[in-house]
């Protein structure tokens, strides 16, 4: 894009400038508006596995709803309650925010279709996503409230508690790709499996590591069965419970932005990004990014279907499984996958 | 913890078999009723909003007994009456004997749909119609006044005459 607007007659440093945040706009917009459109499958998917409709009276087939609720909600009032401490409690909503939409700028939507295709990608993820947490701390504590700030104590250590095991399972990743490059990973995957399958997900090794990374990136962006942050039944709404009007909104749209980058980069990481899924010429007609967005949009699905399965675990479970049950086996499997890839003489 | 549960519970086996269930159910026909656009059946006796009803002949039914108001549980109804005054053509003003009220409130917030009211009522002046789909957005528009009623009874005299007569053998 650079060069586009090098041809327009500006010089480099401007046309780089200018080019960088055209990205930034047209990834920001393309999130913001699938985010709204996969509230709106969210709730048909639950809707029908609780055999109701969903919502289907604004606009075609309901399409619009989203679009419907993000007006009537920034129509309204901001109220603040008067014991909150103001500042944190405006700031918080906006780093959930900020920090949903940044981790957006490594991911790779088609071959060099990515904002910043840096080395580090998947760090720079690891790190923007543990910067998620703050903005729930911070809203937690600055309510001033007391279900807000269980519920900020129980993210900040469910989040913690996931991210080691998610960190492990990168490694995994890591380790049979040879790069933390996102892009890398995924040209990585190419043929893959038995040569035809543009997959690292089914490797005896990686397969068990995505299902821990696919729970834990559950766990991560707190859905349900681990949406026990905002367990509606002991915690009112938990961190959001004092928000009103675009401040909640704005969590509103960072949590699911969060989903949804946690979707692609299951996508990115084990299904083979925006590689079709067998390594067929005919397949690679089907544009890359068509590709990415299925697969992202399958994971979601995934998201909404568990949504609607199984009941909330509780919190002693929650720490059980992310502490006793994941983290050795991610660390077992750290051990196994570097044994065999010493073995087989992957490094050369 | 035995074997079986070990395995159970590392192949995840009972979330893969509640999500097949899921999964079933999310191909199943919806049962909602698609509710603006259509309707749920209602009985002939459901007490929906409020009418004050008329003889076929325009007067009005209630002869102001004020056994409603009496039998209010939530005191929604206010009342209050005159003997009746009649014009005669040649201009001679007398009354007939009969009362009529001039005032007839329901308060619809405080109304808790208990059909005592037209149960108490002698002459089914007032009766729960099958209208129940009269939101506002003032609170004030929901305190009754008897013009209010009255136009209900006007609107929707066909509806509770026939729920009337479908329900009369039962009563």
């Amino acid at each position: 894009m650079t060069a586009f607007f090098q041809s327009l007659g500006l010089p480099y440093e401007w046309a780089w400038t200018v080019a960088t945040l055209a990205g930034i706009l047209i990834i920001s917009l393309l999130v913001m508006f699938s985010v709204a459109m996969v509230i709106y499958v969210d709730r048909k998917v639950l809707g029908a596995i609780m055999m109701r409709r969903g919502p289907n009276v604004v606009g075609p087939f309901g399409l619009l709803q989203s679009f419907a609720d993000g007006l009537k909600v920034f129509l309204q009032e901001t109220i603040i309650p008067s014991a909150a401490n103001k500042g944190i409690f405006l700031i918080a909503p906006i780093i959930t925010f900020t920090v949903a939409l940044a981790a957006w700028a490594v991911i790779p939507f088609d071959a060099g279709v990515v904002l910043s295709d840096i080395n580090v990608g998947l760090l720079y993820i690891l790190a923007i996503s543990s910067m998620g947490v703050y903005g729930v701390v911070m809203s937690g504590w600055a309510s001033n409230s007391k279900y807000p700030f269980f519920s900020a104590m129980r993210a900040s250590a469910q989040m913690i508690s996931y991210e080691v095991s998610i960190g492990f399972v990168l490694v995994c990743v890591v380790l049979f790709a040879g790069t933390f490059n996102l892009s890398g990973i995924v040209t990585a995957q190419q043929g893959f499996g038995l040569g035809l399958i543009n997959a690292y997900a089914v490797h005896p090794l990686l397969f068990p590591m995505w299902v821990v990374f696919f729970i834990s990136a559950l766990a991560e962006t707190a859905r349900a069965p681990f949406d026990l942050t905002e367990a509606e039944s002991e915690l009112v709404a938990g961190y959001q419970t004092e928000y009103s009007s675009m401040s909640f909104a704005l969590f509103w749209l960072g949590e699911y932005a969060n989903i949804l980058l946690m979707c692609s980069l299951n996508t990115l990481l084990f299904w083979g990004g925006w590689l079709p899924p067998l390594d067929i010429p005919v397949l690679y007609m089907v544009p890359g990014i068509i590709w990415f967005l299925a697969k992202t949009f399958v994971f979601f699905f995934m998201f909404s279907w568990i949504w609607a399965t199984v009941p909330r675990y509780r919190y002693d479970q929650l720490m059980r499984l992310g502490w006793k049950v994941f983290l050795p086996m991610s660390l077992l499997f750290v051990a196994a996958t570097s044994g065999y890839l010493m073995a087989t003489g992957h490094f050369g | 913890m035995t074997v079986s549960h070990l395995i159970k519970s590392f192949t995840l086996w009972e979330f893969l078999k509640a999500h097949a269930l899921t999964l079933k159910y999310f191909f199943k026909p919806k049962v909602t009723i698609n509710y603006p656009f259509e309707k749920a059946p209602l009985s002939p006796r459901f007490r929906g909003e409020h009418a004050l009803r008329r003889y076929p002949n325009g007067e009005e039914r209630c002869i102001a007994c004020k056994l409603c108001e009496a039998v209010c549980p939530a005191q929604a109804i206010t009342i209050e009456s005159e003997p009746r005054v009649i014009v005669d053509p040649d201009g001679t003003v007398r009354g007939d004997g009969s009362r009529r009220t001039t005032r007839y409130d329901i308060d619809m917030t405080k109304c808790i749909f208990c059909g005592f009211c037209q149960e108490a009522c002698p002459v089914d002046a007032i009766v729960e119609g099958p209208n129940f789909e009269y939101s506002t957005e003032t609170r004030e528009e929901l305190l009754y006044d008897k013009a209010k009623l009255l136009a209900n009874g006007d609107k929707w005299e066909r509806a509770i005459a026939a729920n009337l007569e479908a329900d009369a053998p039962y009563r």
